[in-house]
């Protein structure tokens, strides 16, 4: 058996297998984060939120997904039908497949890449394709004005987000996420996270995030009041059943990011507890909550309001933070503080 | 066929499949989706060859930006494709004769890279610099912060006069639209800009 495991079909049996639990364990969670995400919603604006379907409403997605996989799929007339079926798909695909690289323990990882970082960021500055696409294949002006601005936003914040990782990536000193965790564990447990050196990129990064995903406050494309659903407002069925969880992936995915990047991945935030998957779900469960209490507490921005944070406050703060953490690396200040390759972990 | 040979048969087909439907095909926003193809298939190519970095590089930066702005710009043009080809057929003879030529230079680059050998300056292009272990970030890095510094700088400062020259070009103040100050918003005083008035019933203000 593990003879078999090290020949090419061995690897590839092994791959596949890795990728089918992890999908169906992603899928079963997300139906239940959703709800969650409703629920959070609700009880903020004390409504009840789904309680209909299943105990306490539990089963409340189960409930839409069928709707939405039973349900007639309307094509607009003079629609680019290849591009239509296939911006959704696109959006998809792109938001599972930046999960190979994340790893959920010491070594969880379907494709420990020496340049994880660097792919995750690659995939997500791809998403903005099945937007663009959807909004133009729609053959309609709505969708079209809201596929422009979700792309414009989405570009925008890109750059933050890249300026902010290349930050951590110098003080990890490693663009594999097994690495940039590794590089925070020490005896402090919680302290030794990566949210101390570089705490107001912690704010900038999470910001960020909810307007690179399309989430409120930022969540311009879908504004209703404007642009009815944005991109989304011709897709139906089970076209926008992808498009909902190739977002909602999207999110999770912005979740685990800031687990690895500033709050230490599966290490344990007190010193003697193990380590283990279990830590690493429970942040990422935390910042999901975070993600909702956002949606239910802020309102929504408006657009160049949005484009000048992006482009006057959060670039030059991130550019800025960048120089300033080379320079505290190099020189390692506080014994290494910022320069955690330096001290050795 | 080893996978390796596999893989790379096949990134190389969706390349040119994605680069000869970029040519004829009608829509040019269907044109620009079918070069992203092979941008992507050009960064498959790249890991094969062991240049990952690169690969992330062309991904994020060609196809995550500069694509992007293509289907921008392509997707709000409203084009005539029948005077297109009018004017194509004008300027074909041109076009075959710089095709001509790019494919002789082609040709000779890579002939001389297989007959020759010996040349240094022939060998000396590889994916991957040595001496840095499998990590070619560490590697590029090392070449282009200190083997290469100058030269580097220099590029950098020419594409920064590049965008400055652009960004002057296109700069306009309008003095004839009002602006929002978010600062001067932010800073205001609520003590000095507004007033309480008391005002009794069925009188008003007397100014």
């Amino acid at each position: 058996m593990a003879d078999f495991l090290q020949t090419n079909l061995g690897i590839l049996v092994l791959v596949t297998a890795q990728i089918l639990l992890f999908v169906t364990i992603l899928f079963v969670s997300l139906a239940f984060l959703m709800y969650a995400d409703r629920k959070i919603w609700a009880a903020v604006q004390m409504r009840k939120g789904p309680n209909v379907v299943g105990a306490f409403g539990l089963l409340q997605s189960f409930a839409d997904f069928l709707k939405y996989i039973a349900k007639e799929i309307i094509v607009p007339s003079g629609a680019d039908k290849t591009v239509f079926f296939l911006a959704p798909m696109i959006s998809f695909v792109l938001a599972l497949i930046a999960w190979v690289v994340i790893p959920f323990g010491d070594g969880w990882a379907i494709a420990d890449l020496n340049v994880a970082i660097l792919y995750v960021f690659a995939m997500s500055s791809l998403e903005v394709y099945g937007v663009i696409m959807g909004g133009w294949a729609s053959n309609s002006k709505y969708p079209f004005l809201g596929s422009l601005r979700s792309a414009a936003q989405m570009i925008s914040y890109e750059v933050s987000i890249g300026l902010i990782i290349i930050g951590v990536i110098i003080s990890a000193g490693s663009m594999n996420f097994t690495e940039i965790v590794r590089a925070q564990d020490g005896s402090f447990g919680f302290f030794n996270w990566f949210w101390l050196p570089h705490l107001p990129m912690v704010f900038l990064f999470f910001i960020s995030a909810l307007a690179e995903t399309n989430r409120p406050p930022f969540d311009l494309p879908e504004a209703e009041s404007e642009l009815v659903a944005g991109y989304q407002v011709e897709y139906s069925s089970t076209p926008f059943l992808l498009y909902m969880m190739g977002e909602l992936i999207a999110i999770v995915l912005m979740c685990a990011l800031v687990t690895l990047l500033f709050f230490g991945g599966w290490l344990s935030p007190i010193p003697g507890l193990p380590d283990g998957v279990l830590w690493m779900v429970a942040k990422m469960c935390f910042f999901f909550f975070i993600f909702a209490m956002v949606k239910a507490i802020v309102p929504r921005y408006r657009y160049d309001q949005l484009m000048r944070i992006g482009w006057k406050v959060f670039l030059p703060m991130s550019l800025g933070w960048v120089v300033i953490v080379s320079f505290l690396a190099k020189f390692e200040v506080l014994g290494g503080f910022w320069a955690r390759w330096a001290i050795g972990g | 066929m080893t996978v390796v040979q596999f893989v790379f048969y096949l990134f190389a087909l969706t390349l040119l499949v994605g680069g000869i439907f970029t040519v004829i095909s009608k829509s040019p926003v269907h044109s620009v989706l079918w070069l992203i193809l092979s941008f992507l298939s050009g960064a498959g190519l790249m890991v094969l060859l062991g240049a990952e970095f690169v690969a992330m590089l062309l991904i994020i930066v060609y196809v995550g930006a500069v694509a992007v702005l293509f289907l921008f710009v392509v997707m709000m043009l409203d084009v005539d494709f029948a005077e297109l080809r009018a004017e194509m057929a004008k300027g074909l003879p041109l076009a075959a004769l710089i095709g001509l030529v790019l494919i002789m230079q082609l040709a000779m680059a890579f002939g001389a890279w297989e007959i020759g050998g010996g040349v240094e300056m022939l060998d000396a292009p590889m994916a991957t610099p040595e001496g840095a272990g499998d990590h070619n970030t560490a590697a590029l890095g090392l070449l282009l912060y200190d083997k290469y510094f100058v030269l580097f700088q220099l590029a950098g400062l020419i594409l920064l006069v590049a965008m400055i020259g652009a960004i002057v070009l296109t700069m306009r103040h309008r003095k004839d639209i009002k602006r929002q100050d978010i600062l001067a918003q932010m800073y205001r005083d609520p003590a000095k800009t507004m007033e309480l008035k008391d005002i009794k019933p069925g009188q008003g203000l007397a100014e």
